[in-house]
């Protein structure tokens, strides 16, 4: 098959499945009698109507690089705009938060489509991050410095830098643009499944809770659980569609998106609880923020990118 | 209707505000709805956070030496259908609540800003008697509360750039003047009011 073919292909297969998940979630939403807990599957069947978003609006990735670069874009965006909404500032921020949302963020995303790896792997952690303490300093309010300016470098660094490096996977130096966008496509799905598996593996078997003052159903049976079958969903997926040369660097990979996502939204869940909060926003009422449903891909994007990176390019 | 649509969904885009009712409805009987003011652009979030129908029949109360200054702010004033009110020069049968009172007649509601000026943020300010005298002047008028969150952070006093936080607008159950109730009783109700709303949305 071709390039193209095989982009078709993926996605009826992914509409397939996530009919077929959502067709079960919806009779489990009915049939009381089972003795589900109605609160996991209501989660459950929320975090089925973001995947559903999400999958649509990925789709735009086998149509074009530039509207792609620039939904990301607005995506880092707004999770940003989550992020610093939570967290305190002062007005001795506002400058610094100004130069952040509306220089930085672009800036970053612009380099992305120039392609320039040299320049946007180091923008925002090193001038970025030499630039928002200076700022800071010259407009003149001391009180808690170093803690200010260390909440925004996170925001900065979580929703635009790493998330940055998902739609910078579209320039890579490997197959066709089809077999790229496939590639962002499979980080995505590949996150979107672990989250999943992980939730299941938390829910049937979990034990040992991994910190119960951060999250009290995140365990150490589903994170491993979680890992261990979305490497077998990696190696089912390889079957068909190849992401990588060999079957056990799929495996592999998969594997690292699974650890990745699950460190994501562990980071995340430590911000909120902070915060006193359950979700980062109030997009829809009742589902959570944009930042709830991309912790794990901001995380896993980084080092999928530099692994793919190292595997694929000779 | 063209540029209010554009002002509208550009101030929700900018402000991300998320707008909720508590233990109150949207309703297009006449009514004062008074907010907490941290940023200019306060009046036109509460105003767009307002469904359509009720939009049309509610008038901003602005204040004139802002509002009335320049090109662009008299014309978005005058798409907001804002009354501009003199806080400077009050006159005989021209004070700011006789202008609302005439200008509001038998179908406007009414947005006012009783702390007088922005605060900023961190608590609301006390609040100026206008409130109670249109209470007194007009006690079929129901009394909304509304509690602007984040706009200090959004615009801060002082500053030009806005940053796109989020911010949220509550609006809290009507009110009326009390039988008996003296000008501070009631001016410190109202500020309650708000302050409830205010802690609501801490606790959230």
């Amino acid at each position: 098959m071709t390039p193209i073919q095989l982009n078709w292909a993926l996605a009826g297969t992914i509409v397939m499945l996530l009919t077929a998940v959502t067709v079960i979630g919806q009779l489990l939403a009915r049939q009381p009698q089972l003795g589900l807990n109605p609160a996991a599957v209501n989660a459950f069947n929320a975090r089925l109507r973001a995947w559903w978003i999400i999958c649509c609006l990925l789709s735009v990735a086998f149509l074009s690089p530039g509207v792609t670069i620039l939904l990301f874009g607005l995506i880092s965006f707004w999770a940003l705009r989550e992020f610093i909404t939570l967290t305190p500032t002062r007005q001795g921020d506002h400058r610094a938060l100004f130069w952040v949302f509306f220089l930085f963020t672009p800036l970053h995303y612009i380099l992305v489509w120039m392609n320039l790896y040299d320049s946007y792997s180091v923008l925002i952690p090193v001038y970025g991050f030499l630039f928002i303490p200076l700022r800071i300093a010259i407009a003149g309010d001391t009180k808690r410095f170093l803690e200010r300016v260390a909440k925004i470098q996170s925001g900065l660094l979580v929703c635009v830098y790493c998330l940055g490096f998902a739609p910078a996977l579209l320039d890579l130096e490997y197959g066709e643009y089809a077999d790229r966008s496939r590639l962002l496509f499979f980080l995505v799905l590949m996150s979107l499944v672990s989250e999943g598996l992980q939730f299941i593996g938390d829910r049937l078997y979990g034990r040992n809770v991994i910190s119960a003052n951060i999250n009290g159903t995140k365990t150490w049976e589903g994170m491993l659980g979680g890992a261990a079958s979305t490497a077998l969903v990696g190696m089912t997926y390889h079957m068909a569609f190849k992401p990588f040369n060999e079957l056990w660097h799929t495996a592999l990979v998969s594997m690292v998106i699974a650890v990745m996502g699950f460190a994501g939204s562990m980071t995340m869940s430590a911000i909120k609880r902070d915060r006193g909060v359950r979700d980062f926003g109030t997009l829809v009422e009742g589902h959570g923020g944009v930042l709830d449903r991309i912790d794990a891909i901001c995380f896993a994007a980084p080092v999928f990118y530099h692994v793919a990176k190292h595997l694929l390019v000779p | 209707m063209i540029t209010e649509t554009i002002l509208t969904t550009t101030a929700r885009l900018l402000s991300g505000a998320s707008v909720r009712w508590v233990d109150s409805q949207p309703d297009t009987c006449q009514r004062v709805y008074f907010a907490n003011h941290t940023s200019h652009l306060d009046v036109i979030l509460v105003w767009s956070a307002l469904p359509h129908d009720v939009r049309k029949l509610t008038r901003p109360a602005a204040a004139k030496d802002y509002w009335g200054k320049g090109r662009i702010r008299p014309y978005i004033a005058k798409v907001y259908n804002a009354m501009l009110i003199d806080r400077k020069e009050i006159k005989v049968h021209q004070s700011p609540v006789d202008i609302m009172i005439r200008e509001i007649g038998r179908t406007y509601s009414v947005i006012i800003f009783p702390e007088g000026g922005r605060s900023s943020g961190e608590t609301v300010g006390s609040f100026k008697s206008g409130l109670y005298y249109l209470a007194k002047k007009r006690p079929d008028l129901e009394l909304i509360p509304v509690y602007i969150d984040n706009m200090n952070r959004i615009l801060p006093r002082g500053e030009f750039l806005p940053v796109p936080l989020l911010s949220s607008v509550t609006f809290g159950p009507p009110m009326w003047l009390e039988a008996g109730e003296t000008k501070v009783e009631f001016l410190a109700r109202a500020r309650e009011a708000v302050m409830n709303l205010r802690a609501r949305e801490k606790d959230s």
